[in-house]
């Protein structure tokens, strides 16, 4: 952080299934233990991951300075790029590799860890609470602890004040400030409330521009660290749960008597 | 960790968490799972206890299925931080090389555990609802939500490798104490290394819940989107009082601000499990199931008659609340005037 306050600023983004897809559209390779995304139905910035370029552009527009965004992956990269890009970020990096394919989540922590390296200076590294497929929420801490900074998840405020960050975050029983020194690493959670929608201009920016792709090599990332014969944890099934219950619809004459039935039942299996 | 071989080591470890000086619920759902594991691993189960009331919680742990209590009895230690707990279960892990460390799906497991797990070059899965042993290959198997609650991933665990895992709240059954278990207690009385402590709290802001914990709920109404706004939600609060209950919601009344985040029920909320769960204007999407499904009863009020829910319910009536819920209020008051 320069004497003015400007913050460097380094956002994680992922490109996901949109978690929004009904149930009925949602269906799995029982096979390959994989997801079956609908045809020609583009993937989407994880939610969260909008949430922290928004806590990002927040910060940016109060204190000045940049904001700076990582992806990994093979598809729909540029898309969730150009997003960040047209709510109001700088610039953005795309991490490529075959050998990036299959990454666990600490194979993923690794290779961001090591692009914020080639980055180099940073204030705040912002990242979203949780991925919105896999839903573990770990990329973000494992990160803080590969980088030796410290770590707050699932902010709902970020502030800066005398150099320091000001990092409210949810507990569940109300909420938490804390005092981080800088450089950290936050996770976002949907408590900070709603990310910007993308307008007009920023759109024709990010029409326009171009995203530098970065392989393990330009990285420095560790073949023993990344791919899929990293990972730890390995997915021996992937499936879709069945809760079906058979349900008693209950049918009476006019609404008085659906009512009179319904509360009759619903005092029977009452505790 | 290099010490001694893991493979060897079949210890389990629990983290434990209190609640206002007692043994957290979910603590007591871990021996439930612990004690089942350590059954046919043919381990041990150990504990680790966190503050200056801890001691006095040591009994009731090895009561609850522990051989040892670890407790971290510097004041230091009272209220959670990340940097400090982490520390500590690092050091904790490093010394015992536990085969499998459990956690809470809770504010310190979502915590600690990643950051443990990347000190220790550890394997992770988080939010388990089902932890296993695959005696045949030696290794654990966790089930866990994902996709948002649309499907479920089995993860194996790496032989040779600690293993440690998060567990969700009331997927595993309470152990229950049995008077007369040995074991034992050993305190670990220094502070935290100071250098650790980069996080400062500076301020708790505590949310004081009226009445019933939403978790602790014997009964349920909640309300989704198809309830409009705040008004529906002080129909439902009568319905609910009338019927002992507690009232939640799912995400959007939650997002749209008609009520407060800790009345949301799912993936990204409170994981319930009432005698009587009662959905109204609630369409059912997958991450409010996931928090809803292990309900003993579902009742569903939607006027739409191909609404999610119904298909997860016991009962169902297909009106619109607006028309149906006064009437159930009536009938009510008049059966307990």
């Amino acid at each position: 952080m320069d004497k003015g306050g400007k913050m460097e600023i380094i956002v994680c983004i992922k490109p996901i299934l949109d978690p929004e897809l009904p149930p009925a559209k949602f269906a799995v390779d029982g096979k390959k233990n994989q997801v079956i995304p609908p045809e020609g139905m583009p993937f989407v910035m994880s939610p969260y991951d909008t949430l922290a370029v928004e806590a990002a552009l927040r910060l940016k527009e109060a204190k000045g300075g940049k904001v700076t965004v990582l992806t990994l992956g093979t598809k729909f990269t540029e898309d969730v790029m150009r997003k960040a890009i047209a709510m109001g970020a700088d610039e953005g990096f795309i991490l490529s590799d075959p050998a990036f394919e299959g990454s666990d989540g600490f194979a993923t922590a690794h290779i961001l860890t090591q692009a914020v390296k080639k980055i180099g200076t940073f204030d705040l590294i912002l990242c979203g609470r949780q991925a919105a497929d896999w839903d573990a929420g770990i990329v973000g801490s494992v990160m803080a602890e590969y980088l030796g900074i410290p770590v707050v998840i699932r902010a709902k405020s970020i502030d800066v004040q005398d150099g320091k960050l000001k990092v409210e975050r949810v507990v569940a029983n109300g909420s938490e400030v804390f005092e981080v020194p800088i450089p950290a690493l936050v996770t976002m959670s949907s408590e900070m409330g709603q990310a910007r929608i993308p307008a007009g201009r920023g759109i024709i920016i990010a029409a326009k521009k171009q995203f530098p792709k970065w392989g393990a090599a330009d990285v420095g990332a560790e073949a023993s660290k990344t791919g899929s014969a990293s990972v730890r944890n390995s997915l021996v099934k992937l499936f879709i749960p069945s809760y079906q219950r058979t349900c008693e619809i209950v049918n009476g004459k006019d609404p008085a008597e659906a009512a009179a039935m319904l509360v009759e039942k619903i005092l029977a299996i009452k505790p | 960790m290099r010490g001694k071989s893991m493979a060897e080591n079949k210890t389990i470890l629990v983290i434990g968490e209190t609640e206002k000086g007692r043994t957290a619920s979910i603590t007591r759902e871990l021996f439930g799972g612990a004690r089942a594991l350590a059954d046919q691993t043919g381990g041990d189960v150990q504990l680790l206890l966190f503050g200056e009331a801890a001691a006095a919680l040591a009994p009731e742990g090895i009561a609850l299925g522990a051989d040892k209590v670890y407790v971290a009895s510097h004041a230091a230690y009272n209220e959670f931080s990340s940097d400090a707990y982490t520390a500590l279960v690092s050091d904790v892990c490093s010394k015992i090389t536990p085969a499998l460390c459990l956690l809470g799906q809770t504010d310190l497991g979502r915590d600690v555990a990643p950051r443990v797990a990347a000190r220790l070059g550890a394997s992770l899965s988080m939010d388990c609802i089902e932890v296993n042993f695959d005696a045949e290959n030696g290794r654990f198997l966790q089930t866990r939500p994902a996709f948002g609650g649309k499907a479920l991933a089995v993860m194996a665990s790496s032989k040779g490798r600690l293993q440690i895992n998060t567990v969700r709240a009331k997927s595993m059954p309470s152990a229950v104490p049995q008077d007369g278990r040995k074991g034992e207690t050993i305190t670990l009385a220094e502070a935290p290394d100071a250098s650790v402590i980069k996080v400062k709290l500076i301020e708790a802001k505590k949310l004081e819940t009226e009445g019933v914990k939403l978790e602790d709920a014997k009964v349920i109404v909640a309300g989704g989107g198809g309830l409009g706004g705040p008004a529906g939600f002080d129909m439902i609060k009568q319905l609910a009082d009338l019927l002992g209950g507690v009232v939640g919601a799912t995400r959007v009344p939650v997002d749209e601000n008609w009520v407060p985040l800790s009345m949301e029920i799912g993936q990204t909320g409170k994981i319930v499990s009432p005698e009587l769960y009662i959905a109204i204007g609630i369409s059912g999407a997958a991450q409010h199931i996931t928090g809803c499904i292990n309900s003993k009863k579902i009742v569903t009020i939607n006027r739409d008659p191909d609404a999610n829910m119904f298909k997860i319910s016991d009962l169902g009536l297909v009106a619109d609340y607006k028309t149906v819920v006064p009437l159930l209020i009536e009938k009510l008051k008049a059966m307990n005037p």
